[in-house]
């Protein structure tokens, strides 16, 4: 392989690797690095967005799984990541150590969404998106309304999280923690698209009738897709709910499915790399405006009073743009660099 | 018992307006096969455009009335061109969240020029109430239901005999057939967001003059979703007969939880839970085509 123009595969085990060249590897070892040391150059705010960023990794690479990769449209991401909220925080209220309460938050969040899952058997396309719809309405509501479990509108109080007696309490140390879950999430993703579930699922999403006459399992691996999708949102939901520390059912609502939908749309639908653009992008996107919003606000001096109107309008705008534009979002853009430098003195 | 009879009456009235704001979704589905899920703000922003019309503007109502219906003709067109045009052939999660981004830019425009408080109508009916079984209702509540009664007819019509109607019918059976008797395809899809825009701002209209109009209006939107279900995706007289149960069920059972279980805001989600039940025992819903697939 080395020394010669392009890569070739002499095994199949080789091509389906994640890095292929001691360039990537390389590479992908320095931005961990610069990763790692991020924190000691970062101010603390620019730490939380960073967590933020872990957080929503995770939650973008679990729909994109669910939605890029077996064509499942789900509309309740978010309340999925609210039952993980509530279910980790009840857990570690009740004296829970905080790695079990995890755990059971996703294994909550994953039967929760197996079991909305299930009418996707008989449903598809728009069907199972106004379906699950439905799931995220009624699950905001039952957030909302079961007090003595939830406390309802007022929300519920957490501790930071705690592990084998050391308290992550400062943004630096959640960055750690949540980097390493992102790290995993992104890494379990990865691999179960390269089994053969992750095969099946592609299929299904490319055309359900022949997936089905070549043997694939279609409830079993929907279901499959639904159960891990949910259980990898419980996570990024239990994790939030510690990272804030204060959990509301409004944060669960409509809008935060809306915001992962469009996180994998404008990173890319099926890609992982994709996924990671997205999360980034949609997470900044709110800051980057407050800055911008700041230098006008020489020339504006009331800007600040349409920001909120002005920064839900920009997101909207984005989204709308990317579809039209760029369908295959930033991953495809991603690719394109990477070949153009790959060929770069040389055009074609 | 006089309780029931006063919700079932409300929720005929608040149904009659979920049945135009599912008649438009209907339409544009049933040409187009696009899920708008930017229904809701299409019947907002007819809302503010009257409102600005008539006390903005200080023009009398029946004036901006049909002004407002002019402008959301143009809106319809321009939505049409310009967002879902690019989407024909694009996967079904790129044309739902094209129309999701679409109803949040909307919602910040609205923001933008009226601001969150709400807004309230100058009176155009008298507020008597007038007696109907024993109860009294308000005017403009007749006048809804009414008004909604009429605009089916109007569109039963229209789909039933005029040219531009049998083309809309023709382009949703077969667009290729269609295409190939002259029909021009593309102008049906914009006539279609048209209508759709017209006929949401008028429920709009009437929502502002029974309860004033907020940005949080758009949730209504979400409401159709369970009204078409269903009465079946691609039904018009469906969209009429599923708001319509989908008003009352809500109301009824939102006085039955308040009654029996001390539940409240159950109306918020009652649809749904309706809905629920529908995907799971027919999801083509009351007279919604039964799709066959085959290999």
């Amino acid at each position: 392989m080395r020394g010669k123009c392009g890569l070739f595969f002499t095994s199949y085990a080789k091509e389906s690797q994640i890095l292929h060249t001691g360039f990537q590897k390389s590479s992908m070892a320095l931005f961990f690095l610069v990763l790692l040391l991020a924190p000691f150059f970062l101010n603390s705010y620019q730490v939380s967005l960073l967590c933020m960023i872990n957080i929503a990794v995770i939650g973008a690479v679990s729909l994109n799984l669910l939605t890029g990769s077996c064509g499942q449209i789900s509309l309740g991401h978010g309340a999925f990541i609210g039952v993980g909220a509530y279910a980790t925080g009840i857990c570690t209220l009740s004296g829970w150590p905080f790695l079990p309460a995890l755990l059971f938050g996703g294994a909550t969040t994953a039967l929760v969404g197996m079991i909305f899952g299930i009418p996707s058997l008989r449903l598809k396309g728009i069907y199972l998106a106004i379906a699950t719809l439905a799931a995220q309405l009624i699950l905001v509501y039952i957030f909302m309304r079961w007090t003595s479990l939830t406390g309802g509108a007022t929300g519920m109080g957490l501790d930071p999280p705690m592990i084998l007696g050391y308290s992550f309490d400062t943004d630096q140390k959640m960055f750690y923690l949540t980097l390493v879950f992102s790290i995993l999430a992104v890494l379990m993703v990865k691999n179960i698209l390269r089994t053969k579930s992750g095969r099946a699922f592609v299929a299904i999403r490319d055309f359900h009738l022949s997936a089905e006459s070549v043997g694939i399992n279609l409830f079993r691996y929907k279901l499959q897709a639904f159960g891990v999708s949910s259980f990898l949102a419980g996570i990024a939901g239990g994790l939030w709910a510690h990272y804030t520390m204060y959990i509301t059912p409004e944060q669960f609502e409509i809008g935060l499915s809306i915001q992962y939908l469009a996180m994998i749309i404008i990173g890319g639908l099926g890609s992982v790399i994709g996924s990671v653009f997205g999360a980034v992008f949609l997470t900044l996107l709110p800051e980057v405006l407050g800055v911008l919003a700041n230098i006008m606000s020489g020339f504006f001096p009331n800007i600040s009073t349409y920001f909120l109107a002005m920064r839900d309008g920009i997101f909207g705008l984005i989204l709308v743009l990317f579809l039209i534009f760029e369908p295959d979002g930033l991953a495809r853009r991603w690719q394109l660099a990477k070949s153009y430098f790959k060929l770069h003195p040389f055009a074609h | 018992m006089e309780y029931y009879l006063h919700l079932v009456l409300n929720g005929l009235v608040i149904g009659s307006i979920y049945s135009l704001v599912a008649l438009g979704f209907v339409i544009i589905y049933k040409a187009t096969k696009v899920v708008n899920f930017a229904q809701g703000e299409l019947v907002m922003f007819g809302a503010y455009i009257c409102f600005a019309l008539t006390v903005q503007m200080g023009l009398p109502f029946l004036v901006s009335f049909f002004m407002t219906l002019i402008f959301s003709v143009v809106l319809g067109i321009c939505l049409e061109r310009v967002v879902l045009r690019p989407m024909i052939g694009e996967p079904i999660i790129s044309v739902i969240m094209v129309t999701v981004g679409l109803s949040t830019v909307l919602k910040a425009v609205i923001q933008l020029f009226w601001g969150t408080q709400v807004r309230v109508y100058p009176q155009v009916l008298p507020s008597e109430s007038v007696w109907i079984l024993g109860l009294p209702v308000a005017p403009v509540y007749i006048a809804a239901f009414c008004l909604s009664v009429v605009l089916f007819i109007i569109f039963s019509v229209f789909f039933k005999y005029s040219t531009m109607g049998i083309a809309m019918r023709a382009t949703a059976f077969d667009q290729q057939a269609a295409q190939s008797m002259g029909i021009g395809v593309k102008n049906i899809f914009a006539m279609s967001w048209c209508i759709a825009a017209v006929v949401s701002s008028i429920g709009g209209i009437i929502l502002g003059n029974i309860n004033g109009i907020t940005p949080q209006l758009g949730h209504l939107g979400l409401k159709v979703f369970p009204a078409v279900i269903l009465g079946g995706l691609d039904s018009l007289l469906g969209a009429a007969v599923g708001g319509l149960i989908i008003g009352i069920l809500e109301n009824v059972s939102d006085g039955v939880a308040q009654q029996f279980f001390g539940l409240a805001g159950f109306r918020e989600v009652a649809a749904y839970f309706i809905l629920v039940i529908i995907l799971m025992i027919k999801p083509y819903g009351l007279f919604g085509t039964h799709e066959i697939e085959r290999v």
